[in-house]
């Protein structure tokens, strides 16, 4: 075990991080209440007053709607493509394996940019309609990867020889999958498409090439940004989705706690 | 009589004798579906920095030349910018690997369960805070007239006069990517079995060279995994470098977006991201040779 | 491990329904636009939107470049109407990417100054591309309080005096202010017209230019970068819109702005309709209201500019006192031509030579400034 004096330093270093990653945080929730609309320090004055303009604001309802179809699409997508992916990967030697691997972190290792201006111009060029599904697209590029890492990271824990007993007991492949090898990998599924989805959401710079006149939650605020009349707004959003979030993400965190034959020690 | 298998039995059988067909079916949509649009896209694009565009116009001229390159090659300012670029990427990298570190050792070796369920929530919770948001929350905190420089004259001392500089960008880029380092080196960490540590132990050693020695060997992998998202998500933005930078602040993204943006010269914005591309490509190569890989 | 598939399948369930369950397209009733900030207010918009049925969606652009861009982008189908300056338009004209309007529809248009009914920026070969909107001056923004005498000179930018705290826009078209200042102040330049430069007074503006860089606090991109230099006094003097001055002023930030001695460059917009709309209608429609006397008063009083619409005088000192004089809505044409307004710098100098540095030259030019 570390020393006690050791220990004590680790969790000062931790609260201090903790303090660095949610100061923001706090700048945002404060700023939600800003009498001003413009954004000075210290903070002109309280008020609930932007709550309900910024609730009721019609673009960004649109723009919050388009995010979240995007996201769960996008997820969808990688869940799919990403477990295939990494089934593939895992259980089979064949020429080209580590190209695989290389091949879906592109999106991820590669500036985002660059994404956006490749997409763009395909998509021009195959005269594509922009909108949800050249969104999706972009982002299920990037998303596949999360999965994809996070199942197969699971699927290199997990003993093959599971497989091959369920196999000798009589289970044909889809029992197997469905009885034996399907719970080992849904907590990395969840944690993978959780991740997946709040990249999606959040996500600006692609999406900017691939939106066309559409906007997206990220957009949508940039456009705020851009303005400077309506911060405040901003901040009342980001404070709300903050908020709703908690839940799903600590729920996650309780159902992907490992447990059963993954425990190490 | 005997007993046929089902329909589904024999199907399932025939792929388990023939291993590569069921391995061909799993990959082949994924696969295929990456390189019909992702890896077809880069090549179209990759391939347009051979050509020019219509200045009025902006249509794309398909007469092949390096124009581009020679421009790229002769004007010293875009060495600058990627030089800037590729230096802050890897300040960022560094102080993210050294705050995270610490923090990932704390979450995986010394904090209880419950401990560690809060830590992995309280570390994922600001990815969904909008990155516009937190950026341009750091604005007001840099600011001259920020929290910042509020809290230093509390305490007697001079304005840091940091706003709008490569310093705020080095410190506003560690703040975002943060989380995407402390994930990897957290999974590193937790995967070390405590035999190890207790080995090192028995065989004589102190703490630091257990450190040394047997756990950063083993974290490595998911610290270079962490280090190709901060130091990728640096070298490709342009957002951070328009909110918080200063005069002298473009970054390869911001000029790769001007030139499509501004000038709507996509073969010189993509001729200028072969830059980008070729650093990630001997980083990812290094990082693949690190373990990096199977540390994501 | 039941809980968890539950959990697996609710989320699979989700994105797959969403889709479905979400409202079907807008379409037929929207246009989206490309405007500067501060163009489609809720204030004229919602009033728009109710009379009409149109719905306005509009997406901002801080320079003529990006507005370009937009407009051109996906194949050019994606934007209704663009608010072209006019060194955005003549490039959308002959890039074929917006179409001829007839002015005859719109009722205000005969109540428009003459200069503005077919000025050549948005007038080809006697065709209207669009309908004039609103114009004005790039102006000069200061702090009251640490800006001290008020200046009244373009030099205030260009002199150490105020090192480390000054701001400009981030758009290769600045060049024209420094090409500005020296017409003035360098006369031996022989500069004529601060857009048509030839090698060595395009020489000259970039060193201009050059020895104002460690001046620079920032070259402010977005019009939100400018306001919040000025509020935090990161900045306390720069060449800005009326927009900023505005914001800033009812943010109680003591500044000021100023059209120097030099003169200014300006921006006279047209509200333009792309040749691919789907929505022809409801930009006429636009068009029309947009041009009316009240809305006119109303942007121009928002915004710190000057309506198009001469009717529009009356309406602005009824909405605000004294904002007909301050917004030069009823200035002479003196003041017009003090102003020289934005355009597209092509090769041809328009004194016969054609050794004028184009557009291209201007902002490879100007990302090496930035460098």
């Amino acid at each position: 075990m570390e020393s006690r004096a050791t220990r004590i330093g680790l969790g000062v270093w931790v609260a201090l991080v903790l303090a660095f990653l949610y100061i923001p945080i706090v700048v945002i929730c404060l700023y939600a209440f800003n009498s001003s609309n413009v954004q000075s320090w210290p903070i002109a004055g309280l008020t609930t007053r932007w709550f309900s303009p910024a609730i009721h604001n019609g673009d960004m309802q649109q723009a919050l709607e388009l995010s979240l179809k995007a996201a769960a699409l996008a997820t969808t997508i990688a869940l799919l493509l990403g477990s295939a992916a990494s089934f593939g990967v895992h259980r089979f030697r064949f020429f080209g394996r580590e190209s695989i691997s290389f091949l879906l972190v592109l999106p991820i290792a590669l500036p985002g940019i660059i994404t956006g201006m490749a997409l763009n111009s395909y998509f021009t060029f195959w005269k594509f309609n922009f909108g949800l599904w050249t969104i999706v697209i972009g982002h299920a590029t990037f998303c596949v990867v999360v999965v994809y890492n996070n199942v197969i990271a699971r699927l290199r824990r997990v003993p093959g020889s599971l497989t091959e007993a369920s196999m000798d007991l009589g289970a044909d492949g889809i029992q197997t999958f469905r009885y034996v090898t399907f719970p080992t990998i849904s907590t990395a599924l969840i944690s993978g498409g959780l991740l997946a989805f709040a990249l999606s959401f959040d996500e600006v710079i692609v999406t900017t090439f691939t939106a066309g006149a559409q906007n997206t939650l990220p957009i949508w605020i940039f456009g705020q940004i851009r303005l400077g009349q309506q911060l405040p707004q901003v901040n009342v959003v980001v404070f709300i989705i903050l908020a709703v979030t908690i839940i799903p993400v600590a729920l996650a965190q309780r159902l992907t706690r490992e447990s059963g034959i993954l425990r190490t020690e | 009589m005997r007993d046929r298998p089902g329909a589904r039995r024999r199907f399932g059988g025939a792929l388990w004798r023939r291993p590569w067909l069921k391995g061909l079916s799993l990959l082949s949509l994924p696969v295929l579906a990456f390189l019909i649009v992702y890896v077809a896209a880069l090549a179209a694009l990759f391939l347009s920095a051979l050509w020019t565009v219509d200045p009025f116009t902006s249509k794309l001229i398909h007469h092949w030349n390096l124009d581009n390159f020679r421009t790229l090659w002769n004007d010293s300012t875009y060495r600058t910018v990627a030089i800037r670029t590729i230096y802050v990427a890897a300040a960022v990298t560094v102080t993210d690997a050294l705050i995270a570190f610490p923090f990932a050792y704390f979450m995986a070796r010394v904090a209880s369960g419950r401990m560690r369920a809060l830590l992995f929530v309280l570390v994922l919770l600001p990815l969904w805070a909008s990155y516009l948001a937190r950026v341009y929350a750091w604005r007001l905190i840099l600011n001259n007239d920020g929290l910042l420089n509020w809290s230093l004259h509390k305490v007697g001392l001079p304005s840091a006069g940091i706003a709008y500089s490569n310093t705020a960008m080095w410190i506003v880029f560690s703040y975002i990517w943060l989380p995407f380092m402390i994930l990897p080196v957290y999974a590193a960490l937790e995967r070390i079995p405590h035999s190890y540590i207790e080995a090192s132990r028995d065989l004589g050693a102190k703490g630091t060279r257990t450190l040394r020695s047997v756990i950063l060997p083993l974290a490595l992998p998911g610290i270079v995994a962490g280090s190709i998202f901060t130091f990728s998500l640096t070298l490709g933005d342009y957002i951070t470098p328009v909110l918080i930078g200063g005069a002298s602040s473009q970054f390869i993204g911001n000029v790769v977006y001007d030139s499509v943006n501004q000038a709507s010269d996509l073969p010189f914005a993509a001729a200028f991201a072969v830059v980008p591309l070729a650093v990630m490509g001997v980083y990812l190569t290094l990082a693949r040779r690190l373990g990096a890989f199977e540390a994501l | 491990m039941t809980k968890r598939m539950w959990v697996l399948t609710a989320m699979l369930a989700v994105g797959l329904a969403f889709p479905a369950a979400g409202v079907t397209s807008k379409q037929g009733g929207t246009l989206n636009m490309i405007a500067w900030e501060g163009y489609t207010q809720p204030q004229w918009v919602k009033p728009f939107t109710a009379s009409t049925g149109c719905k306005v969606h509009a997406k901002y652009g801080g320079s003529s470049d990006e507005m370009v861009t937009l407009m051109r982008s996906g194949g050019g189908g994606q934007y209704d109407m663009v608010s072209a300056s006019g060194d955005a338009s003549l490039r959308l004209i002959y890039g074929k990417d917006v179409q001829p309007v007839d002015p005859s529809k719109i009722p205000d248009f005969k109540n428009f100054g003459k200069a503005f009914q077919s000025p050549p920026n948005n007038t080809v070969g006697g065709k209207h591309y669009g309908i004039s909107l609103q114009w004005g001056p790039n102006t000069l923004l200061y702090n009251t309080k640490l800006v001290k005498p008020a200046p009244t000179s373009w030099s205030a930018i260009y002199s150490p005096k105020y090192k480390g705290k000054v701001t400009v826009p981030d758009n290769p078209i600045q060049i024209a202010d420094a090409a500005l200042y020296l017409m003035k102040h360098s006369p031996s330049l022989g500069i004529k017209d601060p857009y048509e430069l030839n090698k060595a007074q395009f020489d000259a503006a970039i060193n201009l230019l050059k020895k104002q860089k460690p001046l620079i606090k920032k070259y402010w991109a977005l019009a939100s970068d400018e306001i919040d230099l000025f509020k935090n006094r990161d900045a306390v003097i720069g060449a800005s819109w009326p927009y900023q001055t505005n914001t800033l002023i009812a943010a109680k930030a003591p500044v000021k702005d100023v059209v120097p001695s030099e003169g200014a460059t300006g921006w006279l917009d047209t509200w333009m309709v792309s040749s691919h709309t789907k929505n022809l209608d409801c930009a006429m429609k636009w068009l029309s209201w947009i041009s009316t006397p009240k809305v006119q008063a109303e942007q121009a009083i928002y915004f710190g500019e000057t309506p198009v619409n001469s009717k529009a005088c009356a309406i602005m000192d009824k909405l605000s006192k004294g904002s007909c004089a301050q917004y030069h809505a009823n200035a002479p044409l003196k003041y017009f031509k003090q102003i020289h307004f934005w355009k597209t710098p092509i090769a041809d100098c328009g004194n016969g030579q054609k050794n004028c540095m184009d557009y291209t030259a201007w902002q490879r030019a100007w990302t090496q400034l930035k460098g």
